[in-house]
């Protein structure tokens, strides 16, 4: 062991991966976010409640029909998505033409709701729900070891992440998506059911926030309010990076989770705000976020 | 020329209170280029996006090769096998050049390949991994027409095709129409130009405050020249 700065290189890098880990879901959420807005125009203030369906939804199928950890990350993102493409049907295709506004607090009293209900049956205490079997041990990596589950959720993330941004900034679909964003009456004029589109394309994004949840369902409590607890976070990365930015949620979800952990580490009592100063500084100096130009 | 090939009758657009169009009829036949002429706020891109059903609220019938359109959807009228290269291009910033290209979906067969708008116009070729706003004015009027020459679509509206652009341009723009017409496209076209759409038209229809007010075919052009300049207010 050796001490970098003052601070046990141990739990140096101990905070590193804590602080990886926390950027992993700052990461997957703040992307689900930014495609909501980036496509739809809706600051989807249910993305949190979503992510905690997914944590719920994982629980529930363990403890109901005894489907481990392993499909539920499969079937989960599926079931909460198609709840996603439900309420994008039923409530939001009617408030993209209008202000902001008036698709943040339909999600925010939808967010309110669902958490309402999730509290109502479970309680506000967390319920455990374990690591598998395949992921319990650790790797000695010299200077630390490593647990496999919080390598595990990285190395998902990093791969959700990129894969994703791929597919928007380099395939043709992602062409449909960034030129829907653009003029979505010439698109569909061209043939392509934007509305459709539209639809899978939320349906996409909560389908993000549950795979965010059952890859938390480990690590954190599973609580009605973990969702909430962690929104607010996200849309400050999601600030940070720029609304609407892929690049700039996943940059700026890694990077402050690394911010974070470091902070943790050598000023830990500012560790909780330092998103949020951050946040303020970029607010002052580029409003538009670090990875979108102003107009 | 042949038979009737898109027929519009009595069609009304609205843009929220605003009642654009107020009952346009008139035909365009296989293989024929008709221009649309009017002044400013005539009607007549309205009257070309109406056909594709970009706007929020229309009445009236629209029928290529026969088959009822006004029901459908823009993405299914576009499926029909109409293409429309809008004003002002619509090239997406977003997107590279080549992106921009490949974007509308085939409709049908008999579009152009990728070789072909290539030999037809090399500058795209050239430019296909920049910004597609990043191109001229001129440039990107070419590529707003050649993206919908590779979806199969027979029937393209073209908005204002000249619309800005250096005399060079223009004559290319006309070779390219005269072009599509001997490869049996059918085009309807708006145009501020008239003296541009003389050189490629065969029909002319003069709209004024949301109405087809006056038809003639090319063969009668100079004859309806005093006419259509009082129309036009030059």
């Amino acid at each position: 062991m050796f001490e970098i700065f003052g601070i046990p290189s141990t739990a140096l890098f101990g905070q590193l991966v804590l602080g990886l880990v926390n950027g992993s879901f700052y990461a997957l959420l703040g992307l689900g976010l930014a495609v909501i807005f980036g496509m739809l125009n809706i600051i989807n203030f249910a993305h949190g409640a979503q992510y905690m369906m997914g944590a719920f939804a994982a629980v529930l199928l363990l403890d109901k029909l005894g489907i481990g950890y392993w499909p539920a990350l499969v079937l989960v993102p599926v079931i909460i998505g198609a709840f996603g493409i439900v309420i994008e049907r039923l409530l939001l295709q009617w408030l993209y033409k209008l202000d902001h506004l008036y698709g943040l607090l339909l999600t925010f009293g939808l967010a309110l709701v669902i958490e309402g209900v999730f509290r109502r049956y479970y309680g506000p205490s967390g319920i455990r729900y374990g690591v598998p079997d395949l992921l319990q041990g650790e790797q000695n990596l010299g200077f630390m070891s490593l647990p496999d589950y919080p390598a595990w959720v990285i190395a998902v993330s990093v791969v959700v992440c990129f894969g994703t941004w791929f597919a928007i900034a380099r395939t043709r679909l992602g062409s449909y998506l960034r030129a829907a964003t653009e003029n979505p009456t010439l698109v569909r004029a061209f043939g392509i059911d934007v509305p459709r589109m539209i639809m899978l394309t939320y349906g996409f994004g909560v389908a993000l926030a549950a795979l965010a949840g059952v890859l938390a369902a480990p690590i954190y409590n599973v609580s009605a309010q973990m969702g909430s607890d962690l929104i607010i976070v996200v849309f400050a990365v999601v600030v940070i990076g720029g609304m609407g930015s892929i690049m700039g949620a996943i940059v700026a979800g890694f990077g402050l989770g690394i911010v974070e952990g470091l902070t943790e580490a050598f000023f830990p009592e500012a560790s909780s705000t330092v998103i949020f100063a951050v946040m303020v500084i970029v607010l002052l100096i580029r409003p538009t976020g670090l990875f979108v130009r102003g107009t | 020329m042949g038979s009737r090939f898109l027929a519009v009758e009595g069609l009304q657009a609205w843009y929220g209170e605003s009642h654009v169009l107020r009952g346009v009829t008139f035909e365009v036949l296989r293989g024929e280029v008709v221009s649309l002429l009017g002044r400013n706020g005539a009607g007549k891109s309205t009257t070309l996006k109406a056909i594709m059903g970009m706007v929020a609220k229309r009445t009236g019938s629209v029928k290529l090769a026969g088959r009822e359109l006004s029901r459908l959807t823009s993405n299914e009228i576009a499926r029909a096998g109409i293409a429309i290269c809008p004003e002002q291009r619509g090239i997406f910033a977003s997107l590279s050049v080549e992106e921009n290209l490949e974007l509308p979906p085939e409709v049908g067969p008999g579009g152009l390949s990728r070789a072909r708008i290539f030999e037809l116009f090399p500058n795209l070729g050239e430019r296909l991994a920049s910004r597609g706003t990043k191109l001229s004015g001129g440039e990107q009027q070419i590529l707003a027409i050649a993206r919908i020459l590779r979806t199969g679509a027979r029937m393209l509206l073209l908005d204002e095709p000249t619309e800005g652009l250096a005399p060079v341009i223009v004559q290319q723009i006309g070779r390219t129409i005269r072009m599509l017409k001997e490869h049996g496209f059918t085009i309807l076209m708006v145009e501020q130009n008239f003296r541009f759409a003389a050189t490629v038209a065969d029909q002319y229809y003069v709209m004024e405050h949301g109405r087809v007010v006056e038809g003639f075919a090319q063969a009668e052009f100079d004859a309806n020249r005093d006419k259509l300049q009082q129309y036009l207010g030059v």
